[in-house]
């Protein structure tokens, strides 16, 4: 985080849709340079509560500031300072790497005399300098991803709003990606990112789930995992997984499969391995390995919605 | 070929045009096993899928499905396996039930079983409340759930699912995966595909392909274990700024940011206590450094980038 300040700081902000309530109070608060991940399931109220931030949708209830400028009646300001990327990745399919950029830089309004240089730092960030003239149907997943990003920041937005920017694009393009994410952040612009993948959650610097329309849990990753998991993980390594399964699920404890590993969720960890370790070797099963884990992410946020 | 062998391929290849899409696949998977088949888009894991469903043919090699050839016995590989495209392949103007029972048609399931199979299907699915709901309404979780009871709906022995959970949130993949063990449970064999390593890491088995090759196939603790290079997570008060730093230095062959650690791959131990100096003198305060069993990402993006 190198910034100092607030980016985005909204209260109590409520969208009713006749008699639903599609976000029901959130509130938050994301410093300058943070990398801020947004979670929960499909129709908990993310992307109604990102459309209210970036101006799009005006709230029931409730008010807020993003970029300085006041959610309710600065949309027109807020639309200039943020940048917006969306899973669709919102390019012209039929359009070319090149033309697409140029579209957006009308769009965003970036100032003529910086065109030219605007277009060839996307092109390089992209790593399109090579295929500028390529029609953008043809490029791969991860390129596209990545000509989506660069003319959502063409007009260097301080604040970046990114809606599951990874879904469907592969392990190596990913990776690269959130380098580039995590640059932005460290020279200062601040990343709202929405993502379905936990694993991705870690890269964030803090975290907000939100479920029903309620922010459920907020706080960094670590905080997160060693809060919320009053509950032990023992991974145990066997040599007959489904067997060992069906052993332990007979005698009542919590166990489901992780390839061919068992997890099982205790409540203490003392109580516990002497008993797994008498219900296996009572079935004729060996043991290699039983020790206990650090929850993932997914671990967390699947038991938090769960007791929700 | 045994009764213990689901799927087995030798030298098998599709080419189209120019391009080699599937290389010379040589693989043998068990009955009962969850084996994953992962690596980056165009790798052709979709290829050899469509290959082994018999829904494409090879330009050459062979391979045996439940036993059967599949350049020569396509028709009756189609009665043994069940096939879930990444569009779950479902019909969104009909309803749930309507879907269920066009498969049953497509499969031909006898009359008198039908309700019994399509009842247990759909309570296996949790859709049982939505059976009247139009395809096209349901969420993407319901509709990957949808895709895979019409799939099974001739109780497949083997089961095909083509990168399953693009799009489907945490709370629904967690359901889907419970579904897939409850299948491996009763003996059923999964072929699944997927970009995602963590997902990968679920399966008992998994392959690892890349530009139509494919480059390992093991369990995933053994090739976590096997990982030939030392990988170290390194705790620092700036994650982030230290992985820049790292990246750049002799000996590094990669690293990447796991929330406040660093995980960095190195090409020897050697390397290791200098680079670790090397960050404290930039100004980086390093909290702890300790060796630890990569993570399958750490394996695969150093396999892929070799």
């Amino acid at each position: 985080m190198s910034g100092v300040g607030v980016a985005v700081e909204v209260r109590d902000l409520v969208r009713a849709f006749g008699d639903f309530r599609a976000v029901d109070g959130v509130s938050l608060k994301v410093e300058r340079g943070e990398v801020f991940g947004f979670l929960g399931p499909n129709g908990a109220g993310k992307s109604t509560t990102i459309k209210m931030l970036c101006g799009l949708l005006l709230p029931t209830e409730g008010s807020g500031r993003v970029g300085g400028y006041d959610i309710r009646n600065e949309s027109e300001e807020i639309k200039k300072t943020i940048g917006y990327m969306s899973q669709k990745f919102s390019l012209y399919d039929d359009l070319t790497v090149e033309e697409n950029i140029r579209f957006f830089s009308g769009i965003y309004g970036v100032p003529k005399a910086k065109r030219r240089q605007r277009m060839d730092w996307a092109l390089k960030m992209a790593g399109l300098l090579e295929s500028r003239s390529a029609v953008t149907r043809t490029l791969p997943g991860g390129y596209k991803q990545r000509l989506a990003l660069g003319c959502a920041i063409l007009h260097e937005p301080p604040i970046l709003f990114l809606d599951e920017p990874t879904s469907g694009v592969d392990p190596l393009s990913r990776r690269s990606f959130w380098d580039l994410i995590h640059h932005m952040s460290m020279a200062g612009t601040t990343v709202f990112v929405t993502t379905h993948y936990m694993d991705e959650a870690d890269y964030c610097d803090r975290l907000a789930l939100i479920y029903r329309g309620r922010i459920i849990a907020e706080g960094t990753p670590r905080e997160l995992r060693q809060e919320h998991m009053d509950r032990t993980v023992l991974e145990i390594e066997t040599d007959r997984f489904v067997e060992a399964l069906e052993a332990l699920n007979s005698k009542g404890v919590e166990a489901a499969l992780f390839g061919r590993l068992l997890h099982a969720t205790v409540d203490s960890e003392e109580k516990a391995v002497p008993e797994i370790g008498s219900i296996l070797s009572e079935a004729g099963i060996e043991i290699k390995r039983m020790e206990k884990i650090m929850p993932s992410l997914e671990d967390v946020f699947v038991t938090l919605i769960e007791e929700a | 070929m045994s009764g213990a062998v689901a799927i087995r391929t030798s030298g098998l290849s599709k080419v189209f045009g120019g391009t080699v899409a599937v290389r010379d696949l040589d693989m043998e998977i068990a009955r009962g096993e969850l084996f994953g088949l992962v690596g980056p888009d165009g790798a052709g894991k979709t290829t050899v899928m469509r290959l082994l469903a018999a829904i494409m043919t090879p330009t050459s090699g062979e391979a045996w499905v439940a036993g059967l050839s599949i350049t020569k016995e396509g028709e009756r590989i189609k009665e043994k396996i069940g096939y879930m495209s990444q569009r779950f392949g479902l019909y969104e103007d009909l309803t749930v039930i309507e879907n269920l029972r066009f498969y049953a048609d497509l499969y031909e399931v006898p009359e008198k079983e039908r309700s019994a199979r399509t009842e247990r299907l759909l309570g296996f699915s949790n859709l049982t409340p939505f059976k009247s709901r139009l395809a096209g309404q349901l969420s993407g979780g319901m509709k990957q759930k949808l895709g895979l009871a019409c799939a099974l709906i001739h109780t497949p022995e083997i089961l095909f699912l083509d990168e399953p959970t693009n799009g489907v949130d945490p709370v629904s993949r967690r359901d889907f995966w419970k579904i897939l063990y409850d299948l491996l449970k009763e003996g059923v064999t999964i072929f699944i595909s997927t970009a995602y390593l963590d997902e990968a890491e679920r399966c008992t088995q998994i392959g690892f392909m890349h530009k139509g090759a494919l480059l390992m196939k093991d369990e995933p603790l053994r090739i976590k274990k096997s990982f030939g290079l030392p990988v170290i997570e390194i705790w620092t008060d700036d994650a982030r700024q230290a992985g820049e730093l790292v990246r750049n230095m002799a000996g590094v062959k990669g690293a990447s940011i796991y929330g406040d650690r660093l995980h960095v791959t190195f090409s020897s131990m050697e390397s290791v206590d200098a680079v670790v100096a090397r960050l404290g003198a930039s100004g980086v305060r390093v909290r702890d450094h300790r060796g630890i069993v990569p993570s399958l990402e750490d394996v695969f993006i150093t396999m892929a980038e070799a």
